[in-house]
């Protein structure tokens, strides 16, 4: 077991749970949004973290695929997040 | 470097992160949340680097914090400036009732408990023996992959299914956000001197992207970083107030959304029409096509994450168009 895979891994668990907690108690639905963007990060951290092998050594690139994927989708699903707040703003300034 | 440096070193940057993240949620000022994310995917790109992912770290700079960062200051622009800076009756509805203050207790009791299941679960992880099947299957199949970069060998071979869904759920992202309104208005034209460094950053930008994207094959990089790239060169021209910005009208502009699917997709069937598996290339033509999937990706991704920061269809040809066009005249002279 590594240091740093351990040292990263475990602020990963950290980040996600301060993201989830964020996500449900923040009245606004942007501050949501960056809350599930951090709980995404702290997911990425410990993909990352897993997949390092140590110093000199190459890292296991499976992960690092999953990892550039899930960045990508994460931004769209964050593009469409927010195309769905500034709609729900409009209904509810025309109410 | 030492191992106590480097144990000093990853001890500061992991706490600036959980720091900022927690500074980013702590906070009920949106702009102050976003800005403080900003700084958190930044800080998170230099850890990529640290853990030896350089394609992970690009794509996070110019994803995670650049355009990430742009779409959410733009949602802070767009909501009326009175009511949406502070969201003050967050702490308020919460610290007002009792049972308010309880519930807030218990998601963060709940909270916690759910990152010691995490680490407990990732711990017993890293304590067994160290499964190398795939890593070692990666490395021995990598010469018939086409290219030379691991990630890019997982992305658009061992994996294409992966990227190839991918695209689909940016393509199906892009779909939502035109059924969900207009387009924002655009921005102020710049000064000049906003003016000046724009002419120089967009073709540096998007020199940068067919670098990012030809160099993917054998070292960091890949249509992912490449299309972010591309898409901050349109980003730039639109806060520079141009009402050009790179995107084509019309059926052009579809075309370009369902290319990435498109010739992925392609590429599978005319390979099933040639007997071989769906995605499975023949070794010798594999860098070819991949660099073909992945010329179509990056302006695919361009396109979707560019079409994302306007927040809609773009109409075309509009009096908006014709005024702007006159400033660019203008301010060419």
């Amino acid at each position: 077991m590594l240091t740093a895979q351990v040292l990263y891994g475990l602020t990963a668990c950290v980040i996600v749970a301060l993201g989830l907690r964020g996500a449900l108690l923040h009245a606004s639905l942007l501050q949501r949004v960056v809350a599930i963007n951090v709980m995404g990060a702290g997911v990425f951290m410990l993909l990352i973290a897993v997949a390092y092998r140590g110093p000199g050594l190459p890292p296991d690139p499976l992960p690092h695929a999953l990892v550039l994927t899930g960045i990508v989708v994460a931004v769209s699903a964050t593009a469409l997040a927010l195309a769905l707040a500034r709609r729900l703003h409009a209904e509810q300034d025309n109410d | 470097m030492n191992t106590t440096s480097l144990l000093v070193f990853d001890g500061l940057l992991l706490f600036s992160i959980v720091c900022l993240a927690w500074a980013s949620l702590a906070t009920t000022d949106e702009r102050r949340s976003v800005i403080l994310f900003m700084a958190f995917g930044l800080v998170l790109a230099v850890a990529w680097g640290r853990l030896l992912a350089p394609d992970v770290a690009l794509a996070e700079a110019a994803i995670g914090a650049g355009l990430s960062g742009a779409l959410l200051l733009a949602a802070v622009r767009k909501q009326s400036p009175g009511s949406s800076r502070t969201h003050a009756n967050t702490d308020r509805n919460y610290s007002g009732s009792g049972a308010k203050v309880a519930l807030q207790w218990l998601i963060t009791l709940l909270c916690a408990a759910l990152a010691g299941t995490l680490a407990w679960a990732l711990l017993h992880a890293l304590s067994s023996a160290p499964h190398d099947t795939l890593p070692r299957a990666i490395s021995d199949n990598l010469v018939a992959s086409g290219v030379s970069n691991p990630v890019t060998a997982v992305l658009l071979n061992f994996r294409a299914y992966d990227t190839l869904l991918e695209l689909a759920v940016l393509l199906t992202a892009v779909l939502g956000i035109f059924a969900l309104g207009q387009t924002t208005p655009g921005y102020q034209p710049a000064g000049p001197v906003f003016d000046g460094l724009v002419r120089w950053l967009v073709p540096v930008l998007i020199l940068t992207a067919g670098y990012l994207l030809w160099v993917g094959a054998h070292a960091p990089g890949g249509a992912f970083q490449a299309g972010a790239t591309l898409a901050a060169a349109g980003v730039v021209l639109r806060l520079a107030g141009r009402s050009r910005i790179g995107l084509p009208d019309g059926f052009m502009l579809r075309i370009i959304m369902a290319a990435g699917v498109g010739v992925f997709l392609l590429v599978g069937l005319t390979l099933l029409l040639l007997g071989r598996p769906f995605l499975g290339y023949p070794p010798a033509w594999a860098g070819a096509l991949i660099l073909l999937i992945e010329t179509a990706a990056m302006l695919s991704i361009a396109a979707t994450l560019l079409l994302a920061f306007v927040g809609g269809q773009p109409q075309s040809a509009g009096v908006n168009a014709a005024a702007n066009r006159q400033h660019e005249e203008n301010s060419r002279c």
